[in-house]
């Protein structure tokens, strides 16, 4: 299931590298909708599940990674040029990171 | 806001923010779990989350005293990946588990080792503006 999400990120991911900067910050809502739904969906996974899972550090990751977007977001809002361009990037490129570990945690 | 975190200084604020939560998180749970297992290398993850959010700190501040703050927390941060980055390869033994700066940074995609590089360019780059005082902020 995890997996699934964190492939739909990659391709949201390449598109984004593609759009303009008002579809950039659309992508970016639907992508910060998908990872609270992975929030949500994670935790109840986590209960449900007979896995050797450590679960404080799965519940950080995936409270951390739902915290990223926003921050990036705004960060980048204040400065619209390349630079704030590049914090969008940097927020994306630690979401993607913070979903392999995930990933990781969870297997 | 400073003028170190403006422009490019803004993204590395950001990546300097992230690295500063994620050696944070990381050395306070492995302290408070198993710091038996490793006591070397989860406090020396805790002395490089100090480094982190010193330089964040740093860079926000701005003006000439964050301008050497940042100059200090970015030299101590370069050291201390090189030093434990060599130490990892060297004395693997005095680490049973990995630290942020761990094989210079192996775990991170070697960005420990690239951050402080950049965060030195940055710095310098900025430096005559902080020598002329506090005209920012």
């Amino acid at each position: 299931m995890l997996c699934g999400i964190t492939m739909l990120l990659l391709l949201v991911h390449l598109v984004r590298d593609l759009a303009a900067q008002d579809g950039m910050f659309v992508l970016l809502g639907i992508t910060e909708l998908v990872l609270l739904g992975q929030l949500v969906a994670g935790c109840i996974a986590l209960g449900s599940t007979d896995r050797e899972v450590d679960g404080l550090l799965f519940v950080s990751y995936l409270v951390g990674v739902t915290l990223v977007l926003p921050i990036g977001a705004f960060w980048s809002l204040a400065e619209r040029n390349r630079a704030g361009t590049a914090v969008v990037m940097l927020a994306v490129l630690t979401v993607a990171a913070l979903e392999v570990r995930l990933d990781g945690i969870w297997s | 806001m400073s003028t170190l975190a403006v422009g490019w200084g803004r993204a590395l604020v950001f990546v300097y923010g992230v690295f500063a939560v994620a050696a944070t998180g990381r050395s306070l749970l492995q302290l408070s779990t198993d710091a038996d297992k490793a006591p070397l290398a989860y406090s020396l993850s805790l002395f490089a989350a100090v480094v982190y959010l010193a330089a964040t700190t740093a860079l926000l501040l701005g003006g000439r005293i964050g301008w050497l703050l940042a100059a200090t927390a970015v030299g101590v941060e370069l050291t201390g990946v090189l030093v434990v980055g060599a130490l990892s390869y060297a004395a693997s033994d005095l680490f049973p588990d990995k630290t942020v700066w761990s094989h210079f940074g192996q775990g991170y995609g070697f960005l420990p080792l690239v951050l402080p590089l950049a965060g030195i360019a940055w710095l310098r780059h900025t430096r005559a503006e902080a020598g002329h005082g506090s005209r920012d902020n």
